[in-house]
């Protein structure tokens, strides 16, 4: 029965994991699940057989999470994949993001839910261009944790120069950063299986605590904001039957905050207050509400409400604008954004048309450096600007809330997602 | 000081019903595939509660390979009248009568892969813009890379080289005519939290998944229910064994395991020791290593 018992209250932990093409987090991955038995018979056997079929040497981990046809035939990463496995510390959800260049904007959705980022370097090639970028975006979505995990330390001779080498230069690199504020190394070998789950020999020099037990212990306080109440309308429910004749609540999922019965509430846009009298989790009738639980508010007085309204406190109300400042990363390979380009704006369940007022810079992710001068965002470029929404946005500084903070453009014409915004 | 943590099943409850409630603002006629299996129970129980006290505001569709195991047609019969939801059922032998979809000949023929055409045409006449369904990352290496809304061109075919980045919980449902969205609010739903949440929902299921005595061969290592779909070939006698279903599907290529699982706690129990995955007895993804993936291209679930 405890098992069971420790199985309900187990926490959880989201990490995504980055580097450079051929770093070998695949490789990882496989090695993590292999090594806490987090691989069925069934799997191994299909792995066992294709490394054989590909005539690798030893059992080729990474066919296990590169599970697209074309990834096989390239031998790299290009989709997110997600895979779980659970110890009897925690469960985890991990995105396995890719390396290669033009599929960073997966990297981006990877990183958009995690609380870590597990960042893998070459020890023999070091910090490179790639690692820089996903360490500056795993800072910019807000990611306070990030490991570094210096693999293939089996090529270097298990040198503890070669890894201090690479501590240094990403040290140096990472000072200038914003968000993270944990920053752990740990030198591994993926492939050999050091330092991953079991505590390698080969690495005397190495005190620290191997990949696993750190990332099982690490505190993740928790990335709710718990002080800004906001509740964005997603659906309003009218049963229409004999039995609920007068029923409407509104539902949606807290975004920040805490809501009781018999709070004093103010709705935006209308900006009409009234007292919530029941909040329901399913059928279920519960005493308060709080980020991130999906429910339904009823409110004493009869105010229309409507999908993408928002449900406030009146003594604590978001920014509300129609002029915005962001941060953003473009994904199109296809499109570029440029002063004066329209989009469709998605901002928690509300829809807007938006235009380019302004851009103000891009970021150098090599040096960090700013750009003023540039015209036009191209594909993985991120940077500053300013837009103009076409109704006033109920927001938060994505600092200060990931779920009213952030926002998404997408293609009027194609309706392709084509870039991740961060408020300001 | 108050707690605000969630257990990961809360969390993940949180996650499903807001995917649940986006797609019914989102879409104009969504639909929910329901084949009757745990999964897809949950999903609907899901539903049942993102939209209480109204009912689920879309209908059930269930594609029907003709294939069933009767248990199955009698819980989806019984469920459905219990939600009072409406019922669509996409007959694969209809795509067969009407030459869209060609009956696989062989030792190893299945209906399985022709459900794809039947669901595509069952999309069309409905006018579905949006289907749910009760897939899971954790199932098969192809399903671990599919967003939570996963679009699908005129023509049903998912493109994994060129989805939609999905980010925070901002989902883009948009689409041209013709196009539609595969939804899977369980995406990051493991075996275990589906058994762990039917337990504690007290939800109940259909009793193929607990363990009963039947009539089985064993073909290529699946254990394959005798019926009227399966019969004993000449190389192969039939053996009466104490088995349960991991997952339920079409009945011939639905494998059972050996088990003495009666309860959902005894399950619990089997799945935590399991060393083998709940597909794993699927002879639908043995067939090659991108077995799912491709079948998923041509407007697999």
């Amino acid at each position: 029965m405890t098992e069971q018992t420790n199985y309900l209250d187990m926490d959880l932990l989201r990490f995504t994991t980055a580097g450079s093409v051929d770093d070998g987090k695949s490789t990882l991955i496989g090695r993590l699940f292999h090594d806490t038995k987090a691989i069925f018979e069934d799997q191994l056997e299909a792995i066992e057989k294709s490394s054989k079929q590909r005539g690798d040497k030893n059992i080729n981990l990474a066919l296990l999470t590169d599970g697209l046809r074309a990834e096989r035939e390239q031998g790299i990463t290009i989709d997110v994949a997600y895979r779980y496995f659970a110890t009897p510390k925690r469960k985890f959800i991990i995105a396995d993001t890719p390396g290669h260049i033009q599929y960073t904007r997966n990297m981006v959705t990877g990183a958009s839910t995690a609380n870590l980022a597990l960042i893998l370097v070459d020890a023999r090639n070091g910090v490179v261009e790639q690692t820089r970028r996903h360490t500056f975006i795993a800072d910019l979505l807000g990611i306070k944790h990030v490991a570094v995990c210096i693999n293939k330390m089996d090529l270097v001779d298990y040198s503890e120069d070669a890894y201090e080498k690479v501590l240094r230069q990403y040290t140096d690199f990472a000072s200038r950063l914003e968000n993270v504020t944990d920053l752990t190394f740990i030198p591994i070998s993926a492939l050999k299986g050091d330092n991953v789950v079991d505590r390698s020999e080969s690495m005397p020099w190495y005190k620290g605590p191997p990949l696993l037990y750190h990332l099982e212990n690490v505190y993740v306080g928790s990335d709710s904001n718990h002080v800004d109440s906001r509740f964005p309308v997603q659906w309003v429910i009218r049963p229409h039957s004999d039995e609920h004749h007068d029923f409407r609540g509104f539902s949606g999922r807290v975004s920040g905050g805490v809501f009781k019965t018999g709070d004093e509430v103010t709705i935006l846009p209308s900006g009409f207050s009234t007292k919530i009298s029941k909040i329901l989790k399913g059928e279920k009738e519960i005493e308060e509400a709080f980020h991130p639980l999906s429910v339904t508010m009823l409110l004493e007085d009869e105010i229309d409400v409507s999908r993408g309204d928002m449900i406030v406190k009146p003594n604590n109300q978001p920014k509300i604008s129609q002029d915005l400042d962001a941060f953003i990363c473009w994904f199109s390979g296809t499109k570029k954004l440029t002063k004066g380009s329209k989009f469709i704006f998605r901002h928690t369940t509300k829809e807007a048309q938006v235009i380019v007022s302004e851009i103000r810079h891009k970021v150098d992710v090599n040096s960090l450096r700013k750009q003023e001068d540039a015209e036009c965002f191209d594909m993985n470029d991120i940077g500053r600007i300013s837009l103009r929404v076409s109704q006033p946005v109920f927001h938060d500084t994505y600092r200060r809330n990931r779920n009213t903070g952030s926002f998404i453009l997408v293609d009027p014409f194609t309706n392709e997602t084509l870039a991740a915004g961060m408020l300001r | 000081m108050h707690n605000y943590n969630l257990t990961h099943l809360e969390q993940l409850e949180s996650e499903a019903i807001f995917i649940l409630r986006e797609t019914a603002a989102q879409f104009e006629r969504p639909g929910l595939l329901f084949s009757g299996g745990k999964d897809s129970i949950v999903m609907a129980h899901l539903a049942a509660k993102a939209f209480s006290p109204a009912k689920i505001p879309f209908p059930f569709v269930h594609v029907d390979t003709g294939h069933n195991f009767p248990e199955t047609i009698a819980f989806r019969d019984q469920f459905v009248k219990d939600y009072g939801v409406n019922l669509i059922i996409g007959l694969v032998q209809d795509s067969i009568d009407q030459g869209t979809a060609v009956e696989e000949s062989g030792p190893n023929a299945s209906r399985n892969a022709l459900q794809s055409v039947t669901l595509l045409e069952t999309i069309e006449k409905e006018g579905f813009d949006a289907c749910l369904g009760g897939g899971r990352r954790d199932e098969e290496k192809a399903r671990a890379k599919e967003r939570f809304f996963s679009h699908r061109d005129a023509f049903g075919q998912w493109d994994p080289k060129n989805q939609r980045p999905e980010l925070w919980n901002l989902f883009n449902g948009r689409k041209a005519p013709g196009e539609n969205f595969r939804i899977f609010p369980l995406s990051n739903w493991t075996e275990m939290d589906v058994w762990q949440y039917a337990k504690i929902e007290n939800i109940e299921l259909p009793n193929l998944y607990f363990s009963h005595s039947r009539e089985v061969v064993d073909r290529n290592g699946s254990l394959l229910a005798v019926s009227e779909f399966v019969s004993p070939r000449e190389n192969e006698s039939p053996i009466e064994e104490v088995v349960r279903f991991r997952t339920i599907g079409d009945a011939t290529c639905t494998g059972a395991v050996k088990s003495n699982a009666s309860s959902i706690e005894e399950v619990i129990n089997e799945v935590a020791a399991s060393r083998v995955t709940e597909r794993g007895s699927r002879a639908d993804d043995r067939r090659s290593e991108a077995a799912m993936e491709d079948r998923k291209k041509q407007g697999y679930f």
